[in-house]
């Protein structure tokens, strides 16, 4: 790897190299590094680009990294990833895609990532996006993500986009079965012109089954977001979805929940707030010494933590 | 040492009446003091605390610390000259942990056992309370505790409370009367504490009555506080038959 797809990996990852457990490194769409665990095995799709990630039941405390890595100013990627997590196991996955455009040509991911997850499992999934570079083409990630959840099992994704990023179109669709859980926490950070979609689709279909999707963003100078929530309640349900973003300079933001109950014991809530930093947070911090400047990027940092 | 002199302060009310907020306040309040403000509701006791953190400007005046002139300086200008102020309402941050709030007071990255220390203060044990995030999640009375524990970590040589004892249980009360004799111990500085509440009155050295934007008395414990009403403010309408 050269010092620059190092330095978005760090980035994207918090590793310097390859990692402990299973791991498969997509470099400018190609597969280039690849190792299996003794639980899990990584198998490249023989008709599409992608991979199977296959975790075998009961396994405890399994390692994945799966980051996306791209120098080459105008590559188009997309990539089929399938997660077959078995029962009762419990895994913790790294996924993330860094981009570092220099050119003028457009560079984009597509990640269409599959859970199947088995009775009782539980998954931990990361997911940072990034971008840098010196070049004027945009960097454009757009995941996809779709989820199924059996009967006890949770999955507890963390998506954050951190910098860098023009354009994203992010869709989650997830069916939840009977005491079934997806806790989603997703912050997102937008400047300059770039402009963010999250959309999520939630069906819980299950006896007390459960999701928590909470947003949190900012959006500076002429950045526009959109967040789009749908949870349908269609059983004894419990559902919450909060959207919470901070506005700024000439940004837009726009938020749009809609919770549809299906059935009498499905108990649903949406919460959204949009507004600027408050005048006083800002004099509390100045209170202890910070310029306005270093107040504002404190309140930030820790907003979107 | 704090100089105030000749301060006023004078707003424009949705009438486009000039209000006085502050008239003509002079004040000498020397290291080494426990001054407690206070005064009826709409006295000017935070507008005055408020101006010498920066957070108001005076539209007449000149505040004085450590024999400079600090009038024209900004917010953080007066916290790094060592001027520290807890809040009457805490404020909330999304995201921010305690220990954040605290390290940023202290101005280096607090640990565990730093951190405990400051909340330990006022009665909050460190282990519930370090990694909470400051939202609506903790009461009113926490915040509060917390706002003082900040104050506390900030080693400066003015500390300005504001109300402090609002929302503060019996049970915490002589921890934060502890928390103001310590300070005065270890910085020598000055204390301002704006209280309603005759046991944190009974411990300070001077007391400075405030009504209607000038100070109406000014002086030792002893003297001051016989004076004072504790009861029901006075009302020109109280026991009077009223018909609308």
């Amino acid at each position: 790897m050269n010092p620059v797809l190092k330095e978005i990996l760090q980035k994207v990852s918090g590793i310097d190299n390859v990692p402990e457990g299973a791991y498969n490194f997509r470099i400018n769409g190609m597969s280039e590094l690849h190792s299996n665990s003794e639980n899990t095995e990584i198998v490249s799709k023989p008709d599409k680009a992608g991979i199977d990630i296959i975790v075998k039941p009961n396994s405890k405390g399994e390692l994945v990294h799966i980051p996306t890595l791209i120098d080459h100013s105008g590559l188009s990627d997309l990539v089929y990833n399938d997660f077959f997590i078995g029962e009762n196991s419990d895994v913790h996955i790294i996924a993330g895609c860094g981009i570092h455009n220099d050119s003028l040509h457009a560079t984009q991911h597509n990640g269409i990532h599959t859970f199947y997850v088995g009775k009782n499992a539980r998954v931990k999934y990361e997911e940072k996006h990034y971008g840098q570079g010196s070049g004027t083409g945009n960097k454009i990630i757009s995941p996809k993500t779709v989820i199924h959840l059996s009967e006890g099992s949770v999955l507890e994704m963390d998506s954050a986009q951190i910098d860098g990023v023009d354009y994203t179109k992010r869709l989650t669709e997830a069916t939840i079965g009977a005491n079934a859980s997806l806790i989603s926490k997703e912050v997102i950070l937008t400047t300059g012109h770039q402009t963010a979609y999250t959309d999520f689709r939630i069906e819980l279909d299950g006896k007390d089954s459960s999701c928590s999707i909470v947003s949190r963003s900012v959006a500076k100078g002429e950045s526009k977001q959109y967040f789009y929530s749908v949870i349908n309640g269609n059983n004894e349900c419990k559902g919450h979805s909060a959207c919470d973003a901070i506005i700024m300079d000439q940004a837009v933001v726009k938020a749009v929940p809609d919770v549809t109950a299906n059935h009498v014991d499905a108990q649903l809530i949406h919460e959204a707030a949009i507004g600027k930093i408050a005048g006083e947070q800002i004099i509390k911090l100045m209170s202890l010494g910070l310029t306005y400047e270093e107040a504002e990027k404190e309140i930030i940092e820790a907003f979107l933590r | 040492m704090l100089k105030i002199q000749n301060l006023s302060f004078q707003v424009t009310n949705g009438t486009r009446e000039q209000a006085e907020i502050l008239k003509d306040i002079n004040l000498d309040i020397p290291a080494g003091s426990f001054v407690a403000i206070t005064g009826p509701n709409g006295s000017g006791k935070s507008t005055m605390a408020k101006m010498i953190m920066g957070i108001e400007k005076p539209t007449a005046g000149r505040i004085i610390f450590n024999g400079k002139d600090i009038t024209d300086t900004s917010i953080d200008q007066r916290a790094k000259e060592g001027i520290g102020f807890a809040f009457q309402q805490p404020v909330h941050f999304k995201g921010m942990q305690v220990i954040d709030l605290l390290s940023l007071a202290a101005g280096h990255k607090l640990g565990v056992e730093e951190a405990c220390n400051y909340l330990s203060q006022v009665g909050l044990c460190a282990i519930n309370y370090i990694f909470r995030e400051l939202d609506n999640s903790l009461s009113g009375g926490e915040m509060k505790r917390i706002e003082i524990a900040m104050l506390a970590a900030r080693n400066v040589q003015l500390y300005i409370f504001d109300e402090p004892e609002a929302g503060i249980d019996l049970w915490s009360f002589q921890n934060l009367i502890q928390v103001f004799k310590n300070l005065l111990a270890q910085t020598n500085g000055i204390i301002i504490v704006i209280s309603h509440q005759e046991r944190i009155l009974e411990i300070a050295d001077r007391i400075i009555v405030m009504e209607d934007g000038s100070i109406a008395k000014d002086g030792s414990s002893q003297e001051v506080l016989p004076h004072l009403m504790f009861g029901v403010d006075k009302c020109q309408f109280y026991g009077r038959r009223l018909s609308f």
